[in-house]
């Protein structure tokens, strides 16, 4: 699903440029749980966003689900986003002033999904979130596990080929932590590929495979073992 | 498009002070815009209304005594100008729409059974009222060809003459009236508001009937002349003063002996004041609109300063930068729409009801008459308006558009 050879980033900060990842390999099967691991400055949001094509590289290949992702403009980015891809952020980032069910709606409303359509589909994914109740609660009558469900549904909902997950647990407590990671193994198992990055330990152990990040390489990848709590879930 | 629509409807009413705010200072610019502009033009209707209903090209030349010696004739002498001076005009100088004569025998009694009125007597041929187009006959018809080839004794009189005589709505047409002591029958009345009124306070009979009553031969009082569409009114009295005076022996430089005035002249100044008046209303006008603009763009760069996480997100879902940039142009074209024709339908409004106070109470201001949009004005406001709405939401949605997803993230 994501095969990545030889990636590396600058940034160009005063006159002296960044390196920040530094001829990057790593391969995502369909279908897949991974985890991506690596403490601050090791490039991992870099890496994340090059995969999210939020961001460009300067060298190297890339290529999601077929495709190759090379230089593209603004515009192609935004389609090949929301044709391939569905986000969720450690802060959610789910618009104030929409309702759940709105914002889950809304990559379909960029895909041109007529409004039933739309709301209809907002709603099923809203039921398998476990939030039936919730459809017309604004985000700020949310939990924060609650509203980290919205963003999963949204990121479900135009049925993307990879989820993104960026620290989706790092806003959350421990007992919130468990139930979303029970969410997202649940998820996998309906044959999604997702991609966790973070760095606590106990969320990567819950996937199947941990990609190790160290200073802008990828240092190991290892298969996890099942945890007590992956084992729960 | 209804979604996008419905899109924005909903951010707008997310931020109702700042919709409302940035749309009053829409509403204001037009409205002083329109406003302006309807009183401008009420000026104007105004300051031509005091030109009375005389077409405004005429030109008029008349005699009066020498100034100045010429070829050996001393100054104080009497100058007659005649009917061979008009036909020599006609004939000798291209250019010239309508001549026509006038003879005056001034002021003369005019009586229709116990009611007399003191009026004007003059003497035309029928061109003079197809020189003077513009004048309304509101009862019976203008002098005519017959009327002056046989010599009859018709007249038209003006209405101030017309209310005297006929005080209780009488149909003056038909009727025999005593002009001077001889009787004449009207056929016309007419209104002419040229010299405040006063040129309503005339009795005007066939030339020839005129020449018989009143002697004096082929002499005229006063040629009245209008050039042809695109000849130069300045142009042709300069070269029908120059024959005129040759033909009377008169010094060129002699303006008693033969006199002329030219509705060119103060049509000019007064053409020259109201486009200067005009640069002026556009000129605050457009400023007080460029208040209103440049309050928009502001409210704009903030909006999208506010929003760059919401944009951020939107992108990172899948939004085209033409739709956010095309989202925050519609969105203020449509702020500045609303509150652009609101201020327009206001101001129209206003203007309509002054004008219609004036109207209905029949008070007349000084120079102020009638103020009004035209069609074509109200239009370019329009256009101006949605031109404005874009150009205030451009610089905002294109910097909304180079937003990234994940620098608009991290913003809080």
């Amino acid at each position: 699903m994501i095969e990545m050879h030889g990636i590396h980033k600058y940034y160009q900060t005063g006159n002296q440029p960044l390196h920040v990842l530094k001829g990057v390999d790593m391969q995502v099967r369909e279908g897949e749980l991974v985890a991506i691991m690596g403490s601050s400055g090791s490039g991992k949001s870099t890496l994340l966003n090059i995969l999210g094509i939020l961001d460009s590289y300067d060298s190297g290949s890339y290529v999601l689900g077929g495709q190759q992702v090379g230089k593209l403009g603004e515009t192609e980015a935004a389609r090949l986003r929301n044709k391939m891809l569905g986000f969720v952020f450690q802060s959610f980032n789910l618009l104030p002033f929409k309702n759940a069910a709105e914002n889950v709606a809304l990559p379909l409303y960029y895909q041109g999904v007529g409004r039933r359509e739309r709301n209809r589909r907002a709603e099923e994914y809203l039921d398998l979130v476990g939030l039936s109740d919730r459809k017309t609660f604004m985000p700020n009558q949310l939990s924060g596990g609650q509203k980290q469900r919205v963003a999963i549904a949204r990121a479900l909902v135009h049925k993307p080929k990879v989820i993104l997950a960026d620290e989706p647990t790092g806003a959350l407590d421990s007992t919130t932590t468990r139930e979303i990671m029970a969410l997202v193994k649940d998820i996998h198992r309906r044959g999604n590929t997702i991609i966790v990055v973070t760095h606590e330990q106990d969320v990567a152990n819950q996937t199947q495979r941990q990609i190790l990040l160290k200073d802008g390489l990828v240092t190991s990848t290892q298969i996890s073992e099942p945890s007590p709590v992956a084992a729960a879930g | 498009m209804l979604d996008g629509l419905q899109e924005i409807l909903f951010t707008l009413r997310q931020n109702k002070l700042r919709t409302l705010l940035t749309a009053f200072g829409v509403f204001w610019g037009i409205f002083m815009l329109v406003l302006l502009l309807g009183a401008g033009r009420g000026m104007q209707n105004g300051v031509y209304d005091d030109f009375g209903s005389d077409v405004l090209d005429f030109i008029i030349v008349w005699s009066g005594t020498t100034s100045t010696a010429y070829r050996g004739m001393g100054p104080g002498r009497q100058v007659r100008l005649d009917l061979a001076d008009i036909q020599a005009i006609s004939q000798q100088i291209s250019g010239i729409r309508i001549i026509s004569a006038e003879r005056n025998a001034g002021n003369g009694t005019i009586t229709y059974q116990d009611k007399n009125s003191n009026a004007q007597i003059g003497g035309i041929p029928d061109e003079y009222f197809r020189l003077k187009e513009d004048i309304p006959f509101n009862f019976g018809r203008k002098p005519n060809p017959l009327d002056v080839e046989e010599i009859r004794k018709v007249v038209v009189i003006g209405t101030s003459v017309a209310d005297r005589l006929f005080p209780n709505g009488e149909e003056p047409v038909g009727k025999d009236i005593r002009v001077k002591d001889v009787v004449m029958k009207v056929t016309g009345v007419f209104y002419d508001k040229g010299n405040r009124g006063q040129n309503s306070e005339r009795v005007m009979m066939p030339l020839s009937t005129f020449q018989k009553l009143y002697g004096e031969g082929n002499l005229v009082n006063t040629i009245w002349l209008r050039p042809q569409k695109g000849v130069d009114g300045f142009e042709l009295e300069k070269k029908v003063l120059e024959l005129v005076k040759r033909r009377h022996d008169v010094a060129s430089e002699d303006i008693r002996g033969i006199s002329s005035f030219n509705m060119a002249e103060p049509m000019k100044r007064v053409t020259g004041l109201f486009i200067g008046i005009n640069v002026f209303i556009w000129f605050v006008g457009l400023g007080t609109l460029t208040a209103g603009i440049v309050g928009i763009s502001n409210i704009m760069i903030i909006t999208v300063k506010e929003r760059t996480k919401e944009i951020g997100i939107r992108k990172a879902l899948g939004a085209t930068p033409f739709k956010i940039v095309s989202t925050l142009l519609l969105e203020s074209t449509l702020v500045t729409g609303f509150a652009g024709y609101l201020g327009l339908v206001v101001g129209v409004g206003l203007l309509e009801l002054v004008a219609f106070a004036l109207r209905s109470t029949g008070a007349k201001l000084p120079y102020f008459l009638n103020p009004s949009v035209d069609f074509q004005l109200a239009i370019t406001a329009l256009l101006l308006l949605v031109g404005v709405g874009i150009l205030a939401g451009l610089m905002p949605a294109l910097r909304a558009a180079k937003i990234t997803p994940t620098e608009a993230m991290r913003a809080e």
